[in-house]
């Protein structure tokens, strides 16, 4: 992400210095992660100390400071995606895409994490990618699922 | 400013309005057992160390001391069976993170407080924050601050200031409870002797 995207962003609020969060979570959705250089940006343009900065930016989970794929995938593992196979749907994903829950693959494709309940448990085993739900899942949809994000 | 009269540990003790109630004590020669209270610092209330009884007509409750303010009247016990054992508890809980600080043994000395109650979960921080706040409050360097939340908060330099303030400074290692900070800025150095190569 380019300087001037971030002053830019920085003015839309005005650089006002309780807006930080809310600076921080438009970098967030549009870089999909907060590299330190922005951090440092951030800091310099609000005159907030780079130890503020940072305690918001690791306090929250919606934050990430390493780098996230293009798209987000999270699998259900709650009890009824899990009795329903949602260890197959891990499975499944993990070998397509080469990573593990926690992980971003080289290519900056998919970053996957793994949560524990959806809010849907009738359509288990659910998978999410960048907020769509994808509802009763096996590993042949799964595959088909995943084609359509480049 | 107004005066208010209170009692602590049945001794009639005159503060000033906004005060607190550790204030008040201290200045009556009444020692309150403290962990993150700094006098040049605003209070914190991190380690709870500080609680005490109040009695406001009757009505009792548990308050730390170093954040509550002075009242007409207040009664104040600052110990107790019931104090004493919630202060054991909490050093119990706080060596179980830094089992080998000197400050924290002492109190468990003091407490009966017993080292190995619970399991080690050494992170060596109990979280005070004198370290942060004075750097920031006293110092306005804002040289190390807390990262990440709950059980794996921690302390953290920036680099970029520390490499500049830090070395002249080191004002905050004595405040430090437990070797954290310092074991915190020597890794600090390390990684930055080590990128500047
Ligand atoms: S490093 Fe020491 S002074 Fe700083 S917060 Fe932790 S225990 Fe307190
Ligand atoms: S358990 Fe998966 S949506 Fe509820
Ligand atoms: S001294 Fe009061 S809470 Fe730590």
């Amino acid at each position: 992400m380019d300087k001037e995207r971030i002053d830019q962003i920085i003015d839309k609020h005005h650089s006002d210095p309780s807006s930080l969060i809310q600076i921080l979570l438009d970098i967030q959705a549009e870089h999909h992660w907060l590299p330190k250089e922005a951090l440092e940006q951030i800091s310099e343009r609000l005159q907030v100390p780079m130890t503020r900065v940072q305690h918001i930016a690791t306090f929250y989970k919606a934050f990430s400071l390493v780098p996230k794929g293009r798209h987000q995938i999270h699998i259900c593992m709650g009890t009824a995606c899990h009795v329903r196979g949602a260890s197959r749907v891990l499975d499944t994903v993990e070998g397509l895409t080469g990573i593990k829950p926690g992980e971003t693959d080289l290519d900056l494709k998919f970053s996957l994490e793994t949560v524990n309940c959806l809010g849907c448990c009738a359509l288990g085993p659910v998978l999410e990618i960048d907020g769509k739900t994808h509802g009763k899942m096996a590993p042949v949809q799964t595959a088909d699922v995943l084609k359509n994000y480049d | 400013m107004s005066e208010i009269l209170l009692k602590i540990d049945g001794k009639e003790v005159k503060a000033r309005e906004g005060m607190t109630v550790l204030e008040a004590a201290q200045r009556a020669g009444i020692s309150i057992p403290t962990l993150c209270h700094h006098e040049k610092l605003e209070p914190y209330g991190a380690c709870r160390l500080c609680i005490v009884e109040i009695d406001m007509r009757g009505w009792k409750k548990l308050v730390v001391s170093c954040l509550y303010p002075v009242a007409q009247d207040l009664v104040v016990t600052t110990k107790s069976e019931k104090i004493n054992r919630i202060r054991k508890m909490i050093v119990e809980l706080l060596l179980a993170h830094a089992p080998d600080a000197f400050d924290l043994q002492d109190l468990a000395r003091e407490y009966g407080a017993d080292r190995d109650r619970f399991e080690k979960e050494s992170s060596f921080c109990i979280h005070c924050g004198l370290c942060v706040r004075y750097c920031a409050e006293v110092k306005k360097k804002h040289a190390v601050g807390f990262v990440n939340r709950g059980a794996n908060r921690e302390i953290s330099f920036i680099p970029e200031v520390a490499s500049k303030e830090c070395w002249n400074c080191k004002e905050c290692f004595p405040l430090c409870p437990t070797e954290a900070l310092q074991a915190a800025y020597v890794l600090t150095e390390a990684l930055m002797s080590h990128t500047r190569q």
